[in-house]
């Protein structure tokens, strides 16, 4: 009796029995649960078949994961740029400023005068482990020269100022403790200043006027570059600044006003404990509360700055990485939107899927597992989109940024989240779907 | 398989057994009952017709067969396992273990080959792939598909197509094949071929059938049909004629 076809691929009742014996009952519980790297391979399916569709759902994610991603490298590298310069301002410097420290607003930076030379002097008998210090008092005047003028500020400093700051002399000479002492009216000018006074020609030798005083300028700098302003500045000797220029005479006569002290530690380890005990000292000498709750002077150090800034460029970024984020969640509802279609044209087939034994959570995971296939691949080719970008600016020198490895997680559990997020609803509305309604829909 | 050679009416256990079944459906206030005090058993290796025109119920009826739908009253049990009042999830447990679905538009995924079109079911039985793979290609040779593994649908006919849907429906043991008036979209020729798989399933295999259908010529190939009316069982019995596909000579012959 051969009979089940008619393609010669038939088999008689003794082969079908035999057949039927290699179809053993199956444990009947069933309790194995779905293969998982079956549904993962079926969900690749829908997407390949429609490959455009698809390409074009990434797209939201793939805008959105890259411009995050170039965007925190861009902010990386910017935050890197800034710690470099800051860095090359010199380093473990510690600076002393008048006036109490405020919350919020704009401080008055160095404009109190409560600090005086005598604390200086206090500061340095402590015999603190630091390189040296320096004093600065200045003010801001017009500098006239034969051929040009121009408003600049004028510090007047320690000679130790030159080297506590890392600045090297272009040409002439800094001043000495012995000019300083006698309060000589000689300059050493910023490298930009000196452009501006004296064109490119030389400078040293030549007079400049500031504040009816005639000044010798006796050295020009290395241009320092970065945001600090060095290269702008005129540096005198700070005895001068305070007895001719800019009248730093203590109230009470005695003493002359300092508008800064800075002091470079020798390790940074050391920088906390310095800072205490000049606060220490200063409470003391100028009849303070211990706790500090009274200071009338400011203590900071480099760190303190970096962190201030490197929290300003942060706060930039991310803003900015959010706004980018805004296209990740228009990608994400791009996703929905298409597994919404999807869930629609796939009716029939998740009315199969339920009637052969799947259950809701079964056909739930499928639609998640495809949702998040695509969101992923979409996250993967936006981190290349904005790796590249990264790539492009760094090598066009504008700026030296890198992608993290923090940002390759974040943008890929960004993604995750995304397919997540926005596959779970279609996902649901499949999951929930009445078999038997499925399998009659056309 | 206690039941294999029982095919001829030799009850060994009862594998459906329904007592009092209804189910009322509610449109607005009005209640409508599809189908109402339905009462009758299936043996273990029987080969069932149920016949009806089309709102006699027997959809309805083949929805709570297939655990598809829960009655409103009344019980249904399953080789053994009472069936009302389960969850979803239990519900699809036994879909799952204890049923095969044969279709009228065969309900084969597009894209997957034949092979993976049978293996389908045991995916959510949680089988290993091996094995899997191995069942499936024993159910293709089964119902003669043993060269068509790797066709997709598209590339299979009509009646090749229902025989992967069969293949499908046997790959995990069910107690009961429910075949949905599983000729309806074949021609003449074709459906004898199909209907001759079934008979042949249910004569050297045991397996118990159930075939729904509106077409005589289709029940009378079964050994009992059941016959709706506005839902009411009104018959039961053998079908007017039995042709044995398998013995039929090319001339039809009573």
């Amino acid at each position: 009796m051969t009979t089940l076809n008619k393609d010669g691929a038939g088999a008689s009742a003794a082969e079908n029995a035999a057949l039927m014996d290699a179809l053993p009952p199956l444990d009947n519980t069933g309790a194995g649960g779905v293969d998982l790297m079956e549904v993962v391979r079926e969900s690749l399916d829908s997407p390949l078949a429609n490959k455009g569709r698809a390409v074009l759902t990434m797209l939201g994610v793939i805008i959105g994961v890259g411009s995050v991603v170039s965007l925190l490298a861009l902010g990386a590298g910017a935050e890197k740029e800034i710690t470099s310069q800051v860095q090359s301002i010199g380093t473990n410097l510690i600076y002393v400023v008048p006036g109490a420290p405020r919350s919020g607003g704009p401080g008055q930076f160095g404009a109190a005068q409560t600090l005086t030379i005598d604390d200086a002097r206090a500061i340095d008998a402590l015999n603190l482990p630091v390189n040296g210090s320096s004093l600065q008092f200045g003010g801001s005047a017009q500098l006239v020269a034969p051929a040009a003028d121009k408003y600049a500020q004028v510090a007047g400093v320690s000679p130790s100022h030159f080297a506590l700051n890392e600045l090297t002399l272009a040409s002439g000479s800094l001043f000495d403790e012995a000019q300083e002492r006698a309060a000589e009216p000689v300059t050493v000018l910023g490298a930009n200043l000196a452009k501006d006074l004296f064109g490119s020609g030389t400078a040293v030798g030549l007079t400049v006027r500031m504040q009816d005083q005639t000044v010798r300028v006796i050295g020009v700098l290395v241009a320092k570059g970065g945001f600090s302003s060095v290269d702008d500045q005129a540096f005198v000797p700070i005895s001068f600044a305070q007895q001719r220029l800019f009248g730093a005479r203590t109230p009470d006569g005695n003493s002359y006003k300092v508008a800064l002290i800075t002091l470079s530690a020798k390790n940074a380890a050391d920088i906390q404990a310095i800072q205490d005990r000049i606060a220490v000292l200063l409470r003391d000498r100028h009849h303070l509360k211990a706790d500090g709750s009274g200071d009338d002077f400011q203590i900071v150090n480099q760190a303190s700055f970096l962190s201030v800034l490197n929290n300003i460029t942060s706060l930039l970024t991310a803003f900015l990485a959010a706004i980018a984020g805004i296209s990740l969640v228009v990608g994400g509802i791009g996703i929905m939107n298409i597994m919404l279609v999807s869930v629609t044209e796939r009716t029939k087939e998740i009315g199969l899927r339920k009637a052969v034994g799947a259950r809701g959570r079964d056909i739930l995971i499928q639609f998640v597992v495809e949702a998040l296939v695509i969101s992923l691949l979409g996250g993967a080719l936006g981190l290349s989109l904005g790796s590249l970008v990264a790539l492009a600016v760094s090598v066009s020198g504008i700026l030296s940024a890198t992608v993290t490895a923090e940002s390759v997680a974040l943008a890929l559990g960004f993604s995750t989240a995304v397919g997540l997020f926005f596959g779970i609803y279609p996902a649901r509305r499949a999951a929930q779907l009445n078999p038997i309604d499925a399998l009659r829909y056309e | 398989m206690a039941a294999r050679d029982g095919g001829q009416g030799l009850v060994i256990a009862s594998m459906i057994s329904v007592v009092d079944l209804c189910k009322i459906y509610h449109m607005g206030d009005v209640e409508v009952p599809a189908v109402c005090g339905l009462s009758f058993e299936v043996a273990r290796g029987e080969f069932v017709a149920i016949i009806g025109h089309s709102g006699s119920g027997k959809s309805t009826l083949m929805n709570m067969l297939g655990c598809l739908d829960t009655p409103t009253e009344g019980t249904y049990s399953l080789d053994g396992v009472p069936t009302q009042n389960l969850s979803d999830d239990d519900l699809a447990l036994i879909r799952s273990t204890k049923i095969g679905f044969v279709f009228q538009q065969y309900n084969l995924l597009p894209r997957q080959t034949a092979l993976r079109n049978v293996e389908m079911p045991l995916v959510y039985r949680g089988v290993p792939r091996g094995e899997r793979r191995q069942r499936a290609e024993t159910a293709l040779r089964l119902v003669g598909m043993g060269n068509r593994f790797n066709h997709r649908p598209k590339e299979l006919s009509g009646g090749q197509q229902q025989r992967v849907a069969i293949a499908r429906a046997l790959v995990g043991s069910p107690a009961v094949i429910l075949a949905d008036e599983p000729t309806g979209a074949l021609d003449t020729k074709t459906s004898e071929e199909i209907m001759g798989i079934l008979q042949s399933l249910n004569r050297q295999q045991g397996l118990t059938v159930i075939v729904v259908t509106h077409e005589p010529d289709v029940a009378a190939y079964a050994n009992r049909m059941l016959t709706l009316r506005d839902g009411k069982l009104v018959g039961d019995g053998p079908p007017p004629r039995r042709p044995i596909a398998a013995e039929r000579a090319p001339e039809r012959v009573q």
